[in-house]
């Protein structure tokens, strides 16, 4: 089995985030592996690990697009147990929206796929930085697959995946055939964290580096160039300054909902 | 004038409050046109009608919900394709936001999402990071796909209305080949509180709550609201994980977020960012929430809010 994961490089949400440069671009400069593509990463791992692992044959492939420290999201993947790693990295892929960035990782994935094609591309529900959430669908519809997103729990059997989604009002069963593009939420597991002998492991592991021209993707495809898409402006929200703090002395319910009545919101 | 495509899933017995915006902002973009999926009664389409749709496509297919979003998709593109449609309007949903996205790439369009307002040129407003920016984009491409936030404008019915045209609209043969299908559906108990995305008032707990929803679920009924609750609150298994705001979970933008027992770490105040007025509960004077609270109250949650449930009850009579 051949698992395809889509790993990304996001800037921490633990600190404040910005836009940079004329193309409203997000600054990566202090960028951890999204999260959320941890729960992606350990559901691939667990599907190989239950078909006997690497020895018989399967593998997962952590893949990422972006600039030169994108190199780190993936290296973080081959540490958490990743077999080998892909880096697409190309200048031109710069400010790509998610048109641009379905068009490229579709290329990457079919050029990884030109021996024998992914039983399965498995990501994050969402990027922790974009949060549009449309490249695993606009992946999926570039690549003619079926995509089931969401999952809350995933099994494969044969050529069949069965997954269960949870929406607000009912939780469905759904089934597809593979290959097939998924997105995992962060119910789906607990992801392991990189211990001692994997990251050492790591060290052995291949990372192979794709350009723009190994894929068959012209520059004027991606980036700014080939997006359907451009940010016009972007403005710093005025950061929202405190208001009314009272200590409560036995009456700050009242005091609260005289606030509430004051501003109209009863 | 420009043909606006607003697409309606499921539209029910009657039309959400986001349904009925949507067609308003369509009204003010150009000539509007709505694709709905699933039964259409008749009270809905009159609906339609007093908010300025001119003509309804259907589907050819009854079993689009039997399928995960592809197959919706096709039949968008094919209802954009008969309107002549240039700007294609849909819910801000996880499941609308991916029907836009395949859509996209059917039409060759732009999408962009978690629009707030479109201006009528369809430069589309956001906010990114999590609120700290506000941003203008606009596709590139000839047809664009909007997904629009729910409570972005106020709903107003069209004069004159008129009865819409229907048309139905063919579905390619292939539309459910490369399809994930839904084998069971378990319906969710309805808990009557409003939808946590589209609700006006949030009330939302976190690890202060300790395990007892209770008095936030009490002043969620006076207020008419939906409860929320913090990823802390939701991994201790306190309430369902559908409660969650944040990062991982919900984006909301209400006029009102009452935050109870929320510290207020980054991501928290992520969640909270966008909403108009926000009011914090909390022990602790410390706590960051107070930092960007309209109206902020240190103190236990357990007196205070219990207390506003009643005075509000007062107040009502």
């Amino acid at each position: 089995m051949k698992i395809i994961v889509l790993v990304k490089h996001v800037p921490d949400a633990q600190f404040d985030r910005h836009l940079t440069g004329a193309g409203n671009t997000t600054d990566r400069s202090e960028s951890i592996l999204s999260e959320l593509d941890e729960y992606a990463l350990e559901a691939a791992l667990q599907l190989i690990e239950a078909r006997g692992g690497e020895a018989a044959g399967n593998k997962v492939i952590a893949l990422s697009m972006g600039p030169a420290g994108a190199v780190n999201a993936v290296k973080k993947s081959l540490q958490i147990g990743a077999t080998e790693g892909v880096h697409l990295s190309d200048e031109a892929l710069a400010g790509s929206d998610a048109a641009a960035t379905s068009l490229a990782l579709a290329a990457a994935i079919r050029h990884l796929g030109a021996d024998a094609p992914a039983d399965l591309i498995l990501t994050g529900m969402a990027s922790t930085d974009g949060e549009t959430s449309l490249v695993p669908a606009q992946l999926a519809e570039r690549l003619g697959l079926p995509q089931v997103t969401f999952a809350a729990s995933l099994e494969l059997d044969g050529g069949q995946l069965t997954a269960r989604r949870d929406g607000d009002t009912h939780s469905d069963t759904v089934e597809a055939p593979l290959p097939a593009v998924v997105s995992v939420t962060d119910q789906i597991n607990d992801p392991r964290y990189p211990n001692f002998k994997g990251i050492m492991a790591a060290k052995k592991k291949t990372i192979t580096t794709l350009s723009l021209a190994d894929i068959g993707v012209d520059a004027s495809q991606v980036g700014s160039a080939g997006s359907w898409t451009a940010v016009e402006t972007a403005e710093v929200r005025p950061p929202r300054t405190a208001g009314t703090i009272i200590t409560d002395e036995g009456d700050a319910g009242i005091q609260l909902v005289e606030f509430l009545a004051a501003q109209k919101l009863l | 004038m420009a043909k606006v495509l607003v697409f309606i899933d499921n539209p029910g017995q009657a039309l959400k409050k986001s349904s009925l915006e949507l067609l308003t902002i369509a009204r003010s973009l150009g000539e509007s046109v709505v694709a709905v999926n699933g039964e259409l009664h008749d009270d809905v389409a009159r609906t339609l009608g007093e908010y300025g749709a001119r003509t309804l496509y259907l589907p050819s297919a009854d079993d689009l919900d039997d399928y995960l979003v592809g197959p919706k998709a096709s039949y968008l593109a094919a209802a954009v394709h008969a309107s002549a449609a240039t700007v294609v309007l849909a819910e801000n949903s996880a499941e609308g936001k991916e029907i836009a996205a395949r859509l996209g790439i059917k039409l060759g369009a732009g999408v962009i999402t978690d629009v707030v307002a479109v201006d009528p040129d369809g430069t589309a407003h956001k906010s990114v990071l999590a609120g700290s920016y506000t941003t203008t984009a606009k596709a590139t491409t000839p047809v664009s796909v909007l997904t629009v936030k729910p409570n972005s404008v106020t709903p107003e019915p069209a004069a004159p209305a008129a009865a819409p045209d229907s048309v139905t609209v063919g579905l390619p043969a292939d539309a459910t080949a490369a399809a994930a299908r839904v084998t069971a559906r378990n319906e969710k108990p309805a808990s009557g509180r409003p939808e946590l995305t589209e609700a006006r008032i949030v009330v939302a707990g976190g690890r202060g709550v300790d395990g007892n929803f209770g008095p936030l679920e009490d002043l969620a009924d006076a207020l008419g609201a939906a409860i929320g609750a913090s990823r802390a609150a939701t991994d201790a298994g306190w309430i369902g994980h559908d409660a969650q705001i944040g990062q991982t979970g919900k984006t909301v933008s209400p006029q009102l977020y009452i935050s109870a027992g929320i510290s207020g770490a980054i991501q928290q105040k992520a969640g909270m960012q966008t909403a108009k007025v926000i009011v914090a509960v909390n022990k602790d004077a410390e706590s960051p929430v107070f930092e960007i609270a309209d109206f902020g109250v240190v103190g236990d949650l357990f007196q205070v809010l219990p207390q506003a449930t009643a005075e509000i009850k007062k107040r009502q009579g």
